[in-house]
């Protein structure tokens, strides 16, 4: 298509004019005392949402892009412009308000926070995060060592017989990344796992990332450092108030994003 | 759009996908076998699904109840002391100052009473944990990709394993009261397999309820409590409704708390004959057990494609 001569390039995610809507119940006048909870009951205008005093949060407006198999493509843009967000609606995770996703296979965020449990040993936390990914027992036995001693959490004394809740929040998040890195995934989502731990790690992680983006097909990668943008991604897409604001190579849309924010 | 991309040009794409030949994305993505994502699979493929994490489902649900006294001094332990100390509280209410034993000796009445509690809060809790499954671990729900059943299913499971410890204390309690093991304890495993499949169905519609609506979550407790007072926890259904008519106490004996209760009582308890029972209690047992379980886990599996959305 775009470059002929190097024959038919393969989709991988195809985003069709996607909208998120987020609701948000009883945040609409901002009272939370019970007496407007309920007039907001008996005000029922109509039975649209609206009027029930649910607040809509419109996340994602109208987004479309194709992603074809071996780019890395980086997402970036401000605070809360809808970057996650449109990844867990690409994973299939957030149901959309309008529009389609398609995807080849099943995308992964890379992320196993939820389903850890801070009570819990970090033994029992591989097993249950890997459990948790759709990894057999077999495979999270055959991985175990790799992951406890990429996390590094065992270099200063026992601590993966300890419950979660004792670890640093540096350490908890290493571990962290090292269970949702350990499953090899077809299109992987990174929502800024590169800024977890200490300098060592972080080499050792983006080592991991770059390891993972060969084997999958597709990879996206939020983050807020252009410059792990710059060293993984090919693409970019710019959101900016939950719209395609942007979307080119690396060093154009990069140039002008730092332009917007001033740098 | 990707040619625009590659010829170098700024591409503000708020336009459908069009990659280069005309196709509509729909198009292009049939071409390539793409599929929607988030879609909900066909029932027999999503049971398919549902098995293949059953690894997960097991170790969550023992990880929930690890989780729950690990911070307590006296750790596992109050999977135990717990129950002991509820039968207390009853057995001295009911017991001891109301006097509900009414035509039952105490050799009866306590283990009666035991039996009861431990069985309606095994029900309870499922349901109180089942409201809460989707809505209360949204995190979850968003982050992973697996079929949204295992959440309730594996609470109803935590809670079962929880009676379970249960269960010692009854033994240890009916022991006590002088019912010792005998054949008709082997039915306790029945029992208990069908009231987890009530207690599971029950759980995966409550979870659908709950999903759409958390505020099921406050109102479910006073639901349960009328429940429970209706059910013949803490006394004899027949015996308190005697100057009724008839037809009130088997309708209120057929409800499927009060079968599963009585059951277990008629299986372990030695004064607790089959008198006791409703007519057809074996059918009317399997009856809920089945149609909740399959109408619980249909009706939860039409919203699949919708849970996660705040």
């Amino acid at each position: 298509m775009a470059e002929p001569n190097t024959g038919e390039r393969v989709p991988t995610v195809i985003a069709d004019d996607l909208h998120i809507v987020y609701r948000v119940n009883g945040a609409r006048t901002g009272k939370g005392s019970a007496t407007a909870a309920l007039s907001r009951i008996l005000r029922r205008g109509g039975s649209d949402d609206t009027a029930r005093g649910v607040r809509k949060v419109h996340a994602v407006r109208g987004v479309s892009f194709v992603a074809y198999r071996g780019e890395a493509i980086g997402l970036i843009g401000s605070n809360g412009s809808g970057k996650s967000t449109l990844l867990r609606a690409i994973a299939g995770l957030l149901p959309a308000e309008r529009g389609k996703v398609y995807t080849d296979g099943q995308p992964s965020l890379l992320g196993v926070n939820a389903a850890l449990m801070n009570d819990l040993t970090g033994e029992r936390n591989v097993i249950l995060g890997g459990l948790a990914m759709g990894m057999s027992r077999e495979e999270i036995k055959a991985r175990y060592q790799e992951i406890v001693d990429f996390s590094g959490i065992n270099d200063k004394g026992d601590f993966i017989t300890l419950p979660m809740r004792t670890y640093s929040s540096g350490m908890a998040a290493r571990l962290r990344f090292s269970i949702a890195a350990a499953k090899d995934h077809d299109v992987l989502m990174i929502d800024e796992a590169l800024a977890t731990g200490d300098r060592a790690f972080q080499k050792r992680s983006e080592e991991r990332i770059r390891e993972l983006r060969k084997e999958a097909g597709t990879v996206f990668l939020v983050s807020h450092n252009n410059k792990s943008i710059r060293d993984t991604c090919n693409r970019v897409l710019w959101l900016e108030r939950g719209e395609l604001r942007m979307d080119g190579p690396t060093d154009e849309v990069l140039k002008e994003y730092e332009k917007f924010t001033g740098k | 759009m990707s040619e625009t991309t590659h010829d170098g040009t700024v591409a503000v794409t708020a336009t459908p996908a069009s990659p280069g030949e005309g196709l509509t994305a729909a198009q292009l993505a049939a071409r390539h076998g793409l599929t929607v994502s988030g879609a909900r699979p066909p029932l027999g493929e999503y049971v398919r699904q549902l098995w293949g994490r059953r690894h997960f489902i097991v170790a969550f649900s023992q990880a929930k109840l690890t989780a729950q006294y690990s911070q307590a001094k006296l750790g596992q332990l109050w999977q135990v002391a717990t129950p002991l100390l509820n039968a207390a509280v009853y057995f001295s209410i009911f017991g001891l100052i109301l006097e509900a034993d009414r035509g039952m000796t105490r050799e009866v009445y306590v283990p009666f009473l035991v039996t009861g509690v431990f069985l309606f809060t095994f029900t309870q809790s499922s349901v109180m944990a089942g409201v809460r499954a989707i809505s209360g671990n949204l995190g979850l729900v968003r982050a992973l990709h697996f079929p949204r059943a295992s959440l309730p299913i594996s609470f109803a499971l935590q809670q079962l394993q929880q009676l379970l410890f249960s269960m010692i204390v009854l033994f240890a309690v009916v022991i006590g009261f002088g019912s010792y093991p005998r054949p008709s304890w082997l039915l306790i495993v029945p029992v208990l397999a069908l009231q987890f499949l009530f207690n599971t169905g029950l759980a995966l519609a409550m979870a659908r309820a709950g999903a759409k609506t958390p505020d099921l979550a406050q109102l479910m407790p006073f639901i349960m409590r009328t429940w429970m007072y209706a059910s013949g926890v803490m006394f004899s259904i027949p015996v308190f409704l005697a100057d009724h008519p008839g037809w009130i106490a088997t309708v209120l004996q057929w409800n499927p708390a009060a079968v599963y209760m009585d059951l277990m009582r008629f299986a372990l308890i030695d004064g607790y004959g089959s008198e006791n029972l409703p007519d057809h209690v074996w059918a009317v047992a399997c009856g809920w057990a089945v149609l909740f379980a399959v109408g619980g886990f249909v009706y939860f599996w039409k919203a699949e494609e919708r849970y996660g959305r705040g």
